[in-house]
């Protein structure tokens, strides 16, 4: 109960694909430093292409920052650290093969836990999200919110103190992506869990997060951290205060000229973003 | 849906009926070439002599030493070229740099007729077995190689970050992400080898063999025994169509797409 100690430090992290001079080469990211609390929620915003989802795979281990370093809870970051965080992906990215509770399953196979343990689980953490009686469906039999439902449910069986969520809910409806962000504020109040959510919908940010990180166009870096002082759970009514809205035009006046700046660079160079992306994934399955 | 479900049902019965029709008109049109319209019996047998040729082959089980060298000629080629096929596949895709080597290459390859090969494989090993064997090896090598290299190489990224997040090792990753994400298209690489494998031991025995369907076909036609070669050629349809409808089925039965 080191309460002192940040759950994440972030300190010094630049990142770019290929090297300066290159055609792919891109500055993704450049001298951030953040340190996340424990149980907080913090939504990172800003236009596309800032580094904010770059930022989350560094904090996650999923590949190596340029220069700077991670730290999880004192201890530097290597590589993936399946026991202290779970990442939730913007495409659910679960196993189309095997059923919603399968899915679970695996991801406890692949952390470790003992086999016994693994369907109670999975179970309890399919009811914490409401989907029980999905089960026994594959992933392409349910809708896009029902699938990111089972992501997060196999995220939360994991019992990490961590959460990374790269744009969760971006690929769908807005109707769809206001339900489920009141249940993840009333799933979030009991869980007391640390949680990284990467977003681009403004309200959302407002609505989820006890802190929002800004970032600025590309070569992005944290411009400014604003606070939400609302406790959780949120209910739908905040989405209608004064204090909801006061924040929301504050971030957008905040964001409004990064955007242009991105918009207006990549009107230009467009290729460097699929070399970018080329660069990312680079490096055969092995 | 479910007036979409019946009117498929309905388009399917229908699809069959023409089906059918086509193959009693082919029947007939036969039938009356032969008997009315004075076609050479030599060229073209009357279908009721091939069915009594039929019934004869198959109550004799005369077609049995013929169908057990060319299904074990099938067995070992097949055999061959799929252990081969997905192994090298396999290790060709662990890498980007030998995917683009070679993805071209055999897929180059795979464009030209191989049977060409054929007398250089008979001049190596003969008139028996072994040049079948190395043809249909040969050939159906490079379906299974190519879709094997396009299943492994062509793995969903997202699924495969997932999983490496959440602390999967290397044979976890191989066992329940890689193999079940490039499985159905491995799969159709082997039922596409398959047929390849067949056609090519059966066209393979009939240009320069001693024994098998193939080369018992073009020994009756020799002969000029017409009726019984056309009902050879049908005993060898209906065993090329159970064994892709085995093949089909077993393919069936893996996918999840």
């Amino acid at each position: 109960m080191a309460s002192a100690q940040p759950a994440i430090r972030v300190n010094g992290v630049s990142h770019q694909f290929g090297e300066p001079g290159e055609a792919r080469h891109v500055q993704a990211l450049l001298d951030t430093s953040l340190d996340v609390a424990r149980g907080e929620l913090l939504c990172l915003i800003g236009p596309s292409g800032c580094g904010k989802s770059t930022l989350l795979g560094i904090m996650g281990g999923l590949f190596a920052p340029t220069t700077g370093t991670v730290a999880i809870a004192g201890t530097p970051v290597r590589g993936p650290m399946p026991r202290d965080l779970a990442f939730v992906f913007q495409e659910s990215a679960l196993f189309p093969w095997n059923t919603v509770l399968e899915n679970v399953v695996l991801g406890m196979t692949f952390q470790g836990v003992a086999k016994a343990e693994r369907g109670p689980r999975a179970r309890r953490a399919l009811e914490a999200v409401g989907l029980l009686d999905f089960a026994e469906h594959y992933p392409a039999q349910l809708s896009g919110g029902m699938r990111q439902r089972a992501a997060l449910a196999r995220a939360l069986s994991l019992e990490t103190d961590i959460l990374l969520m790269d744009e969760p809910f971006g690929a769908l409806d807005e109707q769809t992506r206001m339900v489920l962000g009141e249940d993840l504020s009333v799933l979030l109040s009991r869980s007391n869990k640390t949680i990284v959510f990467v977003t681009h919908s403004l309200g959302e940010a407002v609505f989820l997060a006890d802190r929002v990180a800004v970032f600025s166009a590309r070569p992005g870096t944290i411009k400014q951290i604003i606070p939400v002082d609302e406790p959780h759970p949120r209910k739908p009514s905040f989405m209608t205060a004064p204090k909801f809205h006061a924040l929301r035009d504050q971030l957008y006046g905040l964001l409004h000229d990064e955007i242009r700046k991105a918009i207006s660079e990549s009107a230009q160079p467009r290729r460097r973003y699929g070399q970018a992306g080329a660069a990312e994934t680079d490096g055969g399955h092995a | 849906m479910n007036g979409d479900w019946r009117k498929n049902a309905s388009h399917r019965l229908s699809s069959r009926l023409v089906q059918a029709a086509f193959l009693a008109i082919v029947l007939l049109v036969w039938f009356l070439a032969t008997t009315k319209w004075g076609v050479s019996r030599i060229l073209l047998p009357n279908p009721v002599n091939v069915w009594h040729q039929l019934v004869d082959i198959v109550a004799s089980g005369a077609f049995i030493p013929d169908l057990r060298v060319t299904l074990g000629e099938l067995a070992v080629a097949f055999a061959i070229s799929m252990s081969l096929g997905v192994t090298i596949g396999h290790l060709i895709s662990r890498s980007r740099y030998w995917i683009r080597v070679f993805e071209p290459l055999f897929a180059a390859i795979y464009a030209i007729p191989i049977i060409l090969f054929l007398p250089l494989y008979v001049l190596l090993l003969g008139l028996g077995p072994a040049s079948k064997i190395a043809l249909g090896a040969t050939i159906s090598f490079f379906p299974i190689v190519l879709s094997t290299i396009v299943g492994f190489g062509h793995v969903d990224r997202r699924l495969l970050t997932a999983a490496r997040s959440m602390g999967a090792n290397n044979i976890q990753m191989f066992w329940y992400v890689l193999l079940p994400a490039a499985l159905p298209v491995i799969l159709a690489g082997l039922r596409l080898g398959f047929t390849v494998a067949l056609l090519s031991v059966i066209a393979s025995e009939t240009i320069a063999s001693f024994a098998g369907l193939g080369h018992h076909i073009v020994d009756l036609a020799e002969n000029m025994d017409t009726a019984r070669m056309f009902a050879y050629i049908v005993v060898v349809i209906a065993i090329v169509a159970f064994l892709n409808a085995v093949v089909s089925k077993i393919e069936g039965r893996a996918r999840w797409r």
